[in-house]
């Protein structure tokens, strides 16, 4: 579906007639897609509607299902993410994910941040790694609360401090992107409030693109919103205007909670 | 529109639904009856129409209780959001309808101590017209009907130039029979009150082309005569 709403920013990554089939079942529909730079995205729909198989091909988390087939063409900056050439392992350094369930390595806070740039190699020496673990902390914000204990076990945090943990370690490698799947629906509301005030700041050096079932925190956090229908999008625009005035009756249907 | 998957909510909504019709029934009951005070002298009716204004008032109260509760606990999003939304600023124009109404019965009493005058033909041809507009965009509003609240928007031009023929009325009979002025200036005050009346009305029908298209009404109400009326200092 074509958007013709104010165009601020340009497209970091565009899907072109996007299909994922999972053996027999087409899962995403010839799904054309812009994200926008510098904003946050959200990606909303019924269970199995493909809001997360798409989420999953901007890093290709989907080459991780054998029967999973991709076709169409999404590019990144320019850059065909299926093509050959493509080191998966680099543009997963680029797209960023955060998960449903916070998964913290169990190692230390530390190492935690740590990990992604030393596989990456992206620090000289301990002090510049220190450098990119305290910033990483301080940019999910979590770096006042841990400060003190970098050492102990990042499974020993509470839930929602786990989760900025995790998105810490995501932002830990620079990516120019992050993903989120649902991010906080293992959170409660002050967590929650955390991680959305924090996705916010975070809009600034990052895009986003966020899978969400609270139709509330999509309206809160994002700029755009995306609405996913079994397989195919259905409508995408300005969140203001999804949730006031949507102009597709599924869209309308399933933001009011008529159908389920 | 099909039901919501949690059935409360829709009865919530046609609960709303309903308080707004009855405030708009009450509406119009209280301004058939100022009138009918004014044309039969009649001011035992008109201090029950000011007395039963308050009524019209508890029903915003309701609604707008109602409709705090309604965003607070439902989060309502697009067309709900817009009905929610509509509900609470059309409560509010048919209160100050309901206002508008006790004050023209109010004046009927001062008005019914005093001579008869002429021009009050003329108040009540205008006033026949304003409860027409009324009672249709209450009905469009009932029916979500768009075509017929658009038409009412329309009409208000006819009102409005009839309050501009009426004021020139008024003024030229109290120049010629200064005893008139007293009553003829209260007559002009109601003429006031009533062509006020047919403005709110347009306003619902504006709030309902919300409700129905997420958009406001495009382009300036088609405004008639305003000769005479900046003197006056009205809007």
């Amino acid at each position: 579906m074509t958007d013709t709403e104010h165009h601020v920013s340009k497209a970091k990554v565009s899907a072109r007639d996007v299909n994922v089939h999972y053996g027999e079942k087409h899962a995403l529909k010839h799904v054309d897609l812009e994200i926008r730079e510098g904003e946050v995205t959200a990606l909303i729909g019924p269970s199995g509607c493909g809001k997360s198989t798409f989420l999953r091909c901007i890093n290709r988390m989907n080459d991780l299902v054998d029967t999973a087939r991709v076709s169409g063409e999404l590019v990144l900056d320019g850059q065909d993410i299926y093509h050959p050439s493509v080191d998966v392992v680099q543009l997963r350094a680029r797209v960023g994910m955060v998960f449903q369930k916070p998964n913290p390595f169990p190692k230390s806070i530390y190492d935690n941040v740590a990990y992604g740039p030393r596989i990456h190699g992206l620090a000289n020496d301990k002090t510049e790694l220190d450098e990119i673990v305290r910033s990483s902390l301080e940019k999910a914000g979590l770096l006042g609360e841990v400060e003190d204990r970098l050492q102990e076990a990042g499974t020993g945090l509470s839930g929602g401090q786990q989760q900025r943990l995790c998105i810490a370690r995501a932002i830990a490698v620079a990516p120019e992107v992050i993903l989120m799947d649902e991010p906080c629906s293992a959170l409660d509301p002050i967590a929650t409030a955390k991680v959305e005030e924090l996705i916010d700041e975070l809009r600034e050096n990052f895009t986003i693109v966020i899978v969400t079932h609270s139709m509330q925190q999509a309206a809160r956090v994002s700029q755009r919103t995306a609405f996913f229908h079994l397989g195919e999008l259905i409508e995408v625009g300005d969140t203001e205007r999804i949730f006031t005035n949507p102009r597709h009756p599924l869209t309308q249907g399933y933001i009011t909670g008529r159908f389920g | 529109m099909s039901q919501h998957t949690v059935k409360s909510f829709d009865e919530e909504l046609s609960h709303l639904a309903n308080i707004l019709a009855r405030m708009g029934g009450l509406a119009e009951a209280q301004l058939a009856s100022a009138l009918q005070a004014l044309s039969r002298r009649d001011s035992e009716l008109a201090a029950r129409v000011v007395a039963s204004d308050q009524r019209i008032d508890e029903l915003e109260q309701e609604v707008q209780n109602f409709t705090v509760r309604m965003l607070a606990l439902r989060q309502p999003v697009a067309a709900d959001l817009r009905h929610i939304v509509a509900a609470l600023k059309i409560s509010s124009e048919i209160e100050r309808i309901g206002d508008y109404a006790a004050n023209v019965a109010k004046r009927a009493l001062v008005l019914n101590q005093l001579p008869a005058v002429k021009p009050l033909s003329a108040v009540l041809h205008m006033a026949t017209l304003v409860q027409e507009i009324l009672k249709e965009v209450l009905d469009a509003t009932v029916e979500q009907d768009l075509d017929k609240a658009i038409r009412v928007w329309n009409r208000d031009e006819e009102v409005d130039d009839m309050y501009t023929g009426l004021f020139r009325e008024l003024l030229t009979y109290m120049m010629e029979d200064p005893r008139t002025i007293t009553a003829c200036s209260h007559l002009m005050f109601m003429a006031k009150n009533i062509e006020r009346i047919g403005d709110h009305a347009t306003n619902i029908a504006e709030v309902l082309h919300f409700v129905v298209n997420g958009t406001a009404l495009k382009g300036a109400r088609p405004k008639g005569g305003g000769g005479g009326l900046d003197i006056e200092g009205g809007h």
